[in-house]
């Protein structure tokens, strides 16, 4: 007897290539799942790596010095300074109206007047380009953000007055360091030099002025750490009202703001994978279904179960890594579409370079995910039964005694888990979504075994042939119902479900814009001016919404613990933020529409002992709790200078969405009146010329009073939030096209079964529209089966998603669902009728040479 | 012949579901020497393609015991049935079950690479030869009409020299003209290498030619005729 040997590890390659090279257009369908999702992850992945390198690299560019000082009191100093060699710049810098002269129009600012060389690192970037030295030249020149030259229609040359005095427009300001997205959104920056700012009028005894310093340190000790050293004198720094940041803390905080949006990003990547993780399983489901009689007939010529697996698993490693690569080429490319998506946001150049370990790490997460994903149904044909080539109604063995494919099962839930915590980074809700994946499978499974089960039930045998056939496909033997119905259905619960939070995460930040609502807000109205701002307006036929009082106080104890008292404590739990906070404040007797009250009640407390003659305040629910002051606690006020004891007698829950003035504390009145104070008039105008034409008035007549006009805030946060939205959804089309290929194939990969009943049928003498009607009977059922499970669990997924994790309401639409349904339906029944009509129009044995 | 290949001792196969049992083969018991040409006869359901799985070890027997070429086929698993089935064993399908992404060629090669033998070309393309098709070696099944593909079957099932070649019904879908000529080609081989043929058929005509045939119904032996050399000449 012939001694068998080891069979060489090159034949089961030799016999993979031999299988595979036949079974293109299948694997070819196999590597597109996958594509997408690798070819995302690298793009973000190298995209965020540059941008992480150039943050570092341009750190010092970020903050524009080695250290920023800042206070709310001009005379601030910080000694530990005096014992370096230091070159400091001056940066006072608050919101005030400018003047535009050419169109009589004006506008609310952040005015920065500057004196030294700041920036010590970067640039302030002007257009054009030596505006930023020039307008350093001792005259009486500004620069102008460009988006308020671009509004106004402000030219270089033109003259735009600050207060009292004009100042010539040097340059366009492009960007500076120290600037953020928010600040500019209300009041964009406009740069004048410190000499002429008593000048303009504008600071005067009681104005918001934030007074910063920059710092060049040109001898630091080797070794020395300057942020180990703020950290030491953090106490007294909290005590003097100094606010610190120095490059590391800038680069931390750019570092974070760019972390969530690459966290962000990576979720809309992990989507697209999962997709295609679904994709690859169903995938190779089908086609392995396919092979069964290949693999029979290996085992009847002494082939082993192990035999045929490795062949297997070979062909779908290859094509995976094929996939794999091709999504990694084709993430490079998208790299550099990414800083023009987002284009706007970066706060440095992004400098594109080729991210080796990202691309390595996308090709192996796609090589991990083929095998990971194939290894299930790959292993189940190690017990195909070689009985199957003399009769092929012979049943496959169960899995459900496999161990090793529960293992895989148990390591695919591994994975899921661990990607999406690596994802989201909350272990907890990690779990959860990869337990609602789970459960999906599971419901999606039972539709389907319940769906076939009815139609055997209760369809009619006496209906016409082409329903009879066309629904008895759908339970046939070996029939793919429920491959099909959990991957189109999954792959529609994900992606509409990425629709309904995307939509939901637009809407939360989208401000509402009623038409009886306020739109025009004026501020620093001195209490000599109120009574003339008031009649201005009602002389422009301007309706007075509200007029309060604010006055500015600061905390100077909270039951008897002022701040020195808490930072000497070094085990005190007492947050020291109420104490650091400059507090606007108002006084009024009464809640307005947006305020209801959460705990106790406005009006003289009659159950606080010893303190029933104290002034009740009311502070912001939320506020409160966070900073554990209780109903009954004493509150004493420094309101410039003088103490006032109150008692905490109720808190509020406050709408901030509504544009009110809301306050944080609120006084009752009889105590606050004799105080020093401005107002804010709040009102709201019909059209911008009434308001153009208000605005103008306020500014000539009472150049210290600012205007913020909100609808042009609102306008140009709608600008903004369009370019999010656009972003989201650019993000967001690499899952929702990988959902459709991963449809697609399903239905393409199905056909070769229906193949040869088809060519049966039409032997018969089957009409092409017989077995056309047929076929799309039979899409139009899974399609549509598909596409209500998926939409039932999109809905359930995005109702949890808003409740739990967003804290919103969650209020579908209607037409979204029905596009959705619509849609899919329609690809499965097209795509599927794509198939047949490759059959149908062709002879027979044409067809069934053609198609292994 | 001499020495006994097959030994088929009370064998039985029973098919239970939740409703039933199903009796497919009861007490069967029957020898066959080496080099001696066995058919098994039966009507549609009289448990002889059963019967044959079960002697090729591609199935689990109920009851009772097959020894094939002295080794018990009974409580091996189903990798020591494939070893032994690639050692001893030949099958010729009657839907021929040609691998369908593999040529002529490669179909032949497989049973022999199974082995771990290499330079198996030569060999599998002289097998080719003798059933007068190494033109057609590059071909794919869907390439070849049924009498061909039946003849790269039989050029697989003889390519690694088997002891005992199983043939189910191999001319069943074949028209007449072509089973003769596969009828032929599998006696003339089975007479130049010496292997014991096992052969199911409904047609008793075909049953004639060979040594013995026993006769199947209701999974039960009814008859075993051995067969006079003029009958099967």
């Amino acid at each position: 007897m012939h001694k068998p040997k080891k069979i060489p590890a090159k034949w089961y390659f030799k016999m993979a290539w031999r299988d595979a090279r036949k079974s293109k257009s299948r694997l070819l369908l196999f590597i597109s799942s996958i594509t997408l999702g690798i070819a995302a992850l690298v793009a973000i992945n190298s995209f965020s790596s540059n941008l992480k390198d150039d943050i570092n690299g341009q750190a010092k560019e970020l903050l524009g010095a080695d250290l920023e000082l800042s206070s709310n009191d001009s005379s601030f100093h910080y000694s530990f300074l005096d014992t370096l060699s230091i070159e400091v710049s001056y940066e006072n810098s608050f919101a005030s109206m400018v003047f535009f002269p050419k169109n009589q129009q004006s506008r609310l600012v952040d005015v920065r007047s500057l004196k030294g060389d700041f920036p010590y690192y970067g640039k302030i970037e002007t257009e054009p380009l030596e505006a930023e030295n020039t307008f350093r030249d001792g005259s009486r020149k500004a620069l102008v953000d460009k988006s308020v030259m671009i509004q106004y229609d402000i030219q270089t040359g033109d003259t735009i007055r600050v207060g009292l005095i004009n100042f010539k427009v040097e340059g366009a300001l492009l960007s500076t360091p120290s600037q953020s997205l928010g600040a500019t959104l209300v009041a964009p920056a406009i740069y004048i030099p410190m000499d002429y700012l008593s000048a303009t009028g504008l600071v005067q005894k009681g104005s918001r002025v934030n007074y910063s310093k920059f710092y060049r340190i040109n001898d630091l000790p080797e070794n020395f750490d300057l942020d180990e050293q703020l950290r030491a004198d953090r106490d007294t720094l909290r005590l003097l009202d100094i606010r610190t940041e120095t490059v590391a803390e800038r680069k931390e905080e750019t570092g974070e703001t760019f972390d969530n949006l690459a966290d962000f990003l990576n979720l809309v990547a992990f989507v697209a994978l999962l997709l295609g993780c679904v994709g690859v399983a169903s995938a190779v489901h089908i086609y392995m279904k396919e092979k069964i009689k290949t693999v029979a007939i290996l085992r009847c010529m002494g082939g082993k179960g192990i035999d045929a697996f490795l062949i297997f698993l070979i062909q779908m490693s290859t094509v995976g890594l094929i996939g794999s690569l091709i999504g990694a080429l084709i993430g490079v490319f998208i790299q550099r579409v990414l800083p023009v998506i987002f284009q706007g946001f970066l706060p440095v150049d992004v400098t594109l370079s080729i991210s080796w370990p990202s691309i390595l790490g996308g090709i192996i997460t796609g090589l991990f995910i083929s095998v990971l994903f194939a290894l299930a149904p790959l292993l189940s044909v190690r017990n195909t039964s070689p009985l199957i080539t003399l009769r092929a109604s012979e049943d496959q063995p169960s899995i459900t005694k496999d161990r090793l494919i529960w293992m895989v099962y148990g390591s695919i839930f591994l994975f899921v888990v661990s990607f999406a915590f690596v994802q989201i980074g909350n272990l907890r809700d990690s779990l959860y979504f990869t337990l609602f994946v789970l459960l999906a499978f599971v419901f999606l499974g039972l539709v389907a075994k319940l769906f076939m089960w009815a139609v055997r039930r209760f369809f009619p045998t006496n209906a016409g042939y082409i329903w009879r056939q066309g629904l008895a496909n759908l339970y046939r033997p070996n029939n793919q119902t429920l491959v099909l119905i959990a991957s189109i259905g999954l792959g529609t619960a994900l992606i509409t479900t990425l629709y309904f939070i995307q939509t939901l995460l637009i809407n939360e930040v989208e401000v509402t814009t009623d038409n009886d609502r306020p739109n025009l807000m004026v501020f620093d109205i001195q209490t000599y001016q109120k009574d003339q701002v008031a009649e201005l307006a009602r002389s422009n036929g301007l309706p007075i919404l509200q007029q309060v009082p604010v006055v500015t106080m600061r905390i100077q104890s909270i039951n008897g613990y002022d701040l020195e008292t808490i930072i000497a404590d070094s085990t005190s739990e007492r947050r020291t933020s109420p104490y650091r906070r400059e507090w606007r404040v108002t006084y009024r007797d009464s809640l307005i529409a947006s305020e209801t009250i959460a705990r106790g009640s406005l009006g003289f407390p009659e159950d606080m002992e010893g303190k029933s003659d104290l002034p009740p305040v009311s502070l912001e629910n939320d506020y409160a709790s966070r900073n554990n002051i209780e109903l009954g606690d004493t509150i004493v006020w420094d309101v410039q200078g003088f103490p006032i004891e109150t008692v905490l007698g109720s808190t509020r829950t406050i709408d901030w969405e509504r544009v009110q003035t809301n306050f944080l504390a609120l006084f009752p009145t009889g105590v606050l009146e004799q105080a020093p104070q401005f107002h804010v008039l709040i009102t709201r105008v019909s059209d911008k010329e009434a308001g153009a034409l208000f605005q103008r008035e306020v500014v000539k007549n009472f150049p210290s009073v600012s205007v913020i006009d909100i609808g042009l805030i609102l306008d140009t946060l709608d600008e903004i939030l369009d370019k999010i939205a656009f972003v989201i959804r650019f993000m967001a089309l690499f899952s929702i096209i990988t959902g459709l290929l991963v449809l697609i194939s399903s239905v393409i990969l199905s056909k070769f079964q229906r193949i040869r009943e088809s060519v049966l049928l039409r032997t018969m003498g089957g009409s092409k529209r017989q077995i056309l009607l047929i076929n799309s009977l039979e899409y139009f059922c899974l399609g549509s089966m598909a596409s209500i499970s998926g939409i039932l669990l999109a809905l359930v997924g995005s109702w949890g998603l808003a409740f739990y994790t967003f804290d919103s309401t969650f209020a579908p639409n209607l037409l979204p669902i029905l596009v959705v349904f619509v849609s899919i339906t329609g690809i499965t029944i097209v795509i599927g009728l794509l198939n047949s009509r490759g059959i149908l129009d062709k002879p027979p044995l044409e067809v069934l040479r053609n198609e292994i | 012949m001499g020495n006994k290949i097959l030994e088929v001792e009370n064998l039985s196969k029973v098919y239970s579901n939740a409703h039933r049992e199903l009796t497919v083969l009861s007490d069967i018991n029957f020898n066959i020497k080496e080099g001696e040409k066995f058919s098994i006869v039966g009507s549609s359901g009289s448990g002889k393609t059963t019967l044959l799985g079960l002697c090729a070890g591609l199935d689990n027997a109920s009851t009772g015991t097959v020894k094939l070429n002295g080794i018990t086929l009974n409580g091996l698993n189903e990798d020591e049935r494939a070893k032994v089935r690639n050692a001893h064993v030949g099958f010729v399908f009657q839907n021929f079950q040609l691998l369908p992404t593999l040529t002529a060629l490669e179909n032949v090669m497989v049973p022999l690479e199974l082995r771990g033998e290499s330079n198996v070309r030569k060999r599998s393309l002289e097998l080719l030869d003798r059933v007068g098709l190494a033109d057609r070696h590059d071909h794919y099944p869907t390439q070849l009409s049924g009498g061909e593909q039946q003849r790269i079957s039989i050029a697989r099932a003889f390519s690694n020299s088997p002891k005992i070649l199983f043939a189910d019904e191999p001319t069943g879908n074949l028209d007449e003209e072509t089973s003769q000529k596969i009828e032929s080609l599998i006696f003339e081989l089975n007479r130049e290498l010496g292997t014991t043929l096992v052969m199911v058929t409904h047609d008793l005509e075909l049953a004639n030619k060979t040594d013995r045939i026993l006769r199947l119904k209701g999974g039960q032996i009814i008859e075993e005729n051995e067969l006079t050399s003029t009958e099967n000449a």
